[in-house]
């Protein structure tokens, strides 16, 4: 024991000396935020979409469709299988018990709040996911989601959505988790409780997390495998890790690039760790502020990030993570972290040993502001002097002091759909829906489509009305199933690619 | 106890599927009635446009949209992952030829269609496969649908082209059992192989080699295409697409609880990726390390490639060696706990979404209504009534012994 205490003491005073000798008491060199260049990285619009930059993701309307209201005790789902796209729901308060999934486009869902009373979806702790969507242009705002087994709120592909002011509270695995999707605004909503991540940005492009307040969940906000993120103006709080930035291996999206983190409070962040066994932020240690895990790129500026007991900013790499899969194809790096000035207070108190081992490498004791473990090529910091940092002696000096160049990524006016030319549309729907029934010559599973022909020369207006409500015409064949689905141009393009088909 | 059963196949409703398919395919195969007189399509197949060079490009609803990063993975009104195609009507047509021809395996008596049986989902009803002397292979053989869309190949991920993979069984020794020279010599005692693999690839001097048999079984393979299904015509827009239950199973399938949709990811009901699920071997087998050897790591010990789901309710048993005879089965698998079957001793990095979901009867149930909602087979090709080589498979496709229930 005394022997410890010797030699603990005998690392310290050659710690001190080193320090004060390598300083020599020269004040350091101040470079000030204010002014100065900016950062010029990151995700570069095209000319037409900044000419008509907007503030949401979701081109405003220039017609609005039919308002659904519900009432209490009415189903949101049914209100949601009668609209059409362009139409809005308005959710009077009350308590919803139900799953609602949008698998339509240009959908706003509204909760309407009512002296504060909200509409209120309430899981029972039995339901598995609140709100579900896969269309694009999806509005979700105002609910009070609580008691779900799943998500609050989740989009699987969804482009250009805006989810804001919802209260979600203690439910489930995630909070708000868009998905596969582009272009995306996540703003004011109140998430706590969750036992993974309250906001989750997963395999996403051009996303904005602003102005959320998301606390007393094992992560606060998770930006993974997603690129061109803006995270800003949230209060990330009492989790078990406030704002993470990372890689996953193993998933088919395989990077995360480009994330700006700035001007959020990421405040004691000490929580135990209650996530499930085998979930990725189950190796999150509690006291974590934010972390950055095989992400690129990814600037850290103006948050205030204190009373976080394991570190302010911890940036590793993947060997540093002993319960994640391997992936051949995922860059394990962490490559051009940027912290600029950030306010650090109080962090790494109560720190955990892997820290602590590598803190001793350079003989750093005491509160730990940042840590870096593993290989980096190209990160850089501002005014360094300032924090108690560990292994960042690989890190440049910053050529840049701020991002204000940068208000977000949002695309403007919306992600650009897919635009395929009527003739190709007509090509595609004959080819690849009516050849599994029609072949041109002889019957397959219904008539020739040269018998079609014969029938509907020069018309193909009556050939799109037969196909959106078939009826049964030869008592020898199969009924045709009704391909109303497709759009009225689709249609027509594909009752005249068939019509006027040669072989 | 598991009893043995032997099934015959084909039932009165395949049958039907059969003959559809026969009249199907010969439609675009003119001419193909005399042995010594085989001539290959000259049209592509149903989903295939025909370019003006020669070359047949796949047409599906699924191009009118987008993905993110062009991955082909999202939601219901996203694009496919990236495909093969190009191949000419030909190709593909000697390729279905090939395929169905045992004198491509070493004792003349297996083809690929025993093991990937089309009545069968392209798989052939058995746990473990058997080869051509008779040894039963440590997996079962996966569905060849819209293998045209896979990156990785065989349940290790180890062939990165179809190409590749179809080196593996035909030169493997408890597969096909054949050698390069053995092949060729059988395919040139062929009477019409010569001049088919000349009309099949005319630019070629020497055609008849083994690059040109695995470019023709790639370009069959590639055509097996499957897009049509109820949930196919629900994601396009058709809200009446899917039954009430199946449509209930679907937001399971998609809900983070049993978060199915996290790596059987629509619209091909697969994210490619490897994943450890820890589940368990036939009694009495090894565990088999799959990916693990792939890729040199043990942290990928266990793991195996995450199949499609399209049509796999034709495609029982269930899993890299078969282990469940159900899809309910394989689907409970997922709820009976984190590792519950992985033996002590055993260390396994298993994957974060296998996770403890709780799922009642009733969701297993509808889950597996929903993936009965993933079958479509109405570009099935026909089985040639004789092959080239006027060879009869030695050991009959469709009788089958097959894993039944407990």
């Amino acid at each position: 024991m005394t022997r410890k205490i010797k030699l603990l003491a005998a690392i310290l005073l050659f710690a001190g000396g080193w320090i004060i000798g390598s300083n020599n008491n020269t004040a350091p060199v101040i470079t000030s935020s204010m002014g100065g260049a900016s950062y010029a990285g990151g995700y570069q619009p095209d000319q037409q979409a900044a000419a008509m930059q907007s503030e949401g993701a979701v081109a405003l309307r220039t017609e609005q469709g039919q308002v659904h209201i519900v009432e209490n005790g009415d189903s949101i789902q049914a209100a949601v299988e009668a609209a059409q796209p362009g139409d809005t729901i308005q959710v009077m308060p009350g308590t919803y018990s139900e799953t609602v999934y949008i698998d339509k486009d240009d959908i706003h869902l509204l909760g309407v709040i009512q002296e504060g009373k909200r509409a209120t979806m309430d899981g029972l702790g039995k339901l598995n996911d609140a709100i579900l969507y896969s269309g694009n242009n999806v509005v979700i705002e105002n609910f009070r989601i609580t008691k779900y087994k799943g998500n609050g709120i989740m989009g699987q592909a969804g482009n250009n959505f805006e989810i804001r002011n919802n209260v979600i509270v203690d439910t489930g695995i995630y909070g708000i988790f868009p998905q596969l999707g582009t272009n995306g605004l996540v703003e004011h909503n109140v998430v706590s409780g969750i036992e993974d991540a309250a906001i989750y940005i997963g395999m996403s492009d051009n996303i904005h997390v602003a102005y959320n307040e998301v606390f007393d969940s094992v992560a606060g906000i998770e930006i993974e495998n997603s690129r061109h993120a803006i995270v800003e103006h949230n209060n990330a709080h009492n989790n078990t890790g406030g704002i993470l930035a990372f890689v996953t291996p193993g998933l088919p999206i395989k990077t995360t690039e480009d994330v700006i983190i700035r001007n959020n409070f990421v405040l004691n962040n000490n929580t135990p760790n209650f996530g499930a066994p085998g979930s990725i932020v189950s190796g999150i240690p509690a006291g974590t502020g934010i972390l950055v895990m095989a992400a690129d790129d990814v600037i850290i500026e103006g948050n205030i990030i204190s009373g976080n007991k394991t570190a302010g900013i911890i940036v590793n790499d993947h060997s540093f993570a002993t319960t994640i899969t391997m992936d051949v194809e995922s860059d394990p790096n962490s490559d051009r972290t940027m912290i600029l000035d950030n306010v650090m207070l109080n962090n790494g108190y109560d720190t955990i040993a892997e820290v602590k081992a590598v803190a001793l490498t350079e003989l750093h004791t005491g509160l730990v502001d940042i840590v870096h473990v593993g290989s980096s090529e190209g990160s850089c910091i501002v005014n360094r002097h300032r924090y108690r940092a560990v292994g960042i002696g690989g890190y440049g000096d910053c050529d840049f002091t701020n991002t204000d160049s940068i208000d977000n990524y949002l695309v403007a006016g919306g992600a650009d759909r897919r635009v395929i030319h009527p003739s190709e549309r007509g090509e595609i729907a004959y080819l690849g829906v009516c050849t599994g029934c029609h072949s041109y010559t002889g019957r397959l599973i219904g008539p020739s489509v040269q018998v079609i022909q014969a029938m509907y020369a020069g018309n193909p207006e009556g050939l799109v009305k037969y196909i959106n409500a078939p009826v049964k015409v030869r008592d020898n064949f199969p009924p045709m199933p009704a391909q109303n689905y497709l759009d009225a141009e689709t249609q027509l393009a594909v009752a005249e690619y068939m019509l006027a088909l040669e072989k | 106890m598991r009893k043995r059963t032997a099934k015959k196949i084909p039932a009165s409703h395949d049958i039907l599927l059969w003959i559809c398919g026969t009249v199907l395919w010969t439609l675009f195969t003119p001419v193909q009635t005399v042995a010594a007189d085989f001539t290959l399509a000259n049209q592509c197949p149903p989903g295939f446009a025909l370019d003006d060079s020669n070359q047949c490009r796949l047409r599906s609803l699924y191009q009118l949209y987008d993905s993110l990063q062009d991955q082909g993975l999202g939601g219901l009104k996203t694009a496919l992952p990236s495909h093969r195609d190009g191949f000419s009507p030909q190709q593909i047509d000697l390729g279905r030829l090939l395929f169905f021809d045992p004198v491509l395996s070493g004792d003349k008596n297996l083809s690929c269609a025993n093991c990937h049986n089309p009545e069968l989902g392209f798989a052939d009803g058995l746990a473990r496969s058997v080869g051509a002397n008779g040894q039963q292979h440590a997996r079962s053989a996966p569905s060849l649908w819209n293998s045209a869309f896979l990156k990785r190949f065989f349940w290790d991920a180890r062939s990165n082209s179809l190409e590749d993979q179809a080196l593996g069984p035909l030169f493997s020794e408890i597969e096909m059992a054949n050698t390069p020279e053995q092949l060729l010599a059988n395919l040139h005692q062929v009477e019409t192989y010569p001049a088919l693999f000349a009309e099949a690839f005319p630019e070629d001097e020497n055609p008849l080699v083994v690059d040109n048999i695995v470019a023709a079984l790639t370009a069959f393979q590639t055509s097996l295409i499957s897009l049509n299904s109820p949930y196919d015509r629900y994601a396009h827009g058709d809200s009446s697409a899917l039954s009430a239950r199946q449509l209930e199973g679907l937001n399971v399938f998609r809900s983070f609880v049993a978060r199915c949709s996290q790596c059987h990811t629509p619209p091909l009901f697969t994210n490619q990726q490897v994943a450890v699920i820890g589940t368990p071997e036939p009694e009495g087998l090894p565990r088999d390390i799959g990916a693990q050897a792939t890729f040199n790591a043990k942290r990928l010990r266990g793991g195996f490639k995450v199949p499609t789901l399209r049509n796999i309710a034709q495609t029982a048993p269930y899993m890299h060696s078969g282990r469940f005879a159900t899809l309910r089965e394989a689907t409970e698998f997922y709820t009976k706990g984190r590792g519950h079957a992985v033996p002590e001793g055993e260390e396994l990095l298993l994957h974060w979404h296998i996770s403890e979901p709780n799922l009642s009867e009733t969701e297993l149930d509808r889950l597996v209504d929903f993936m009965g909602a993933l079958s479509d087979e109405s570009f099935k090709p026909s089985t040639p009534r004789r092959v080239p080589s006027g060879l009869l498979n030695g050991r009959p496709n469709f009788s089958i012994v097959e894993l039944s229930g407990e």
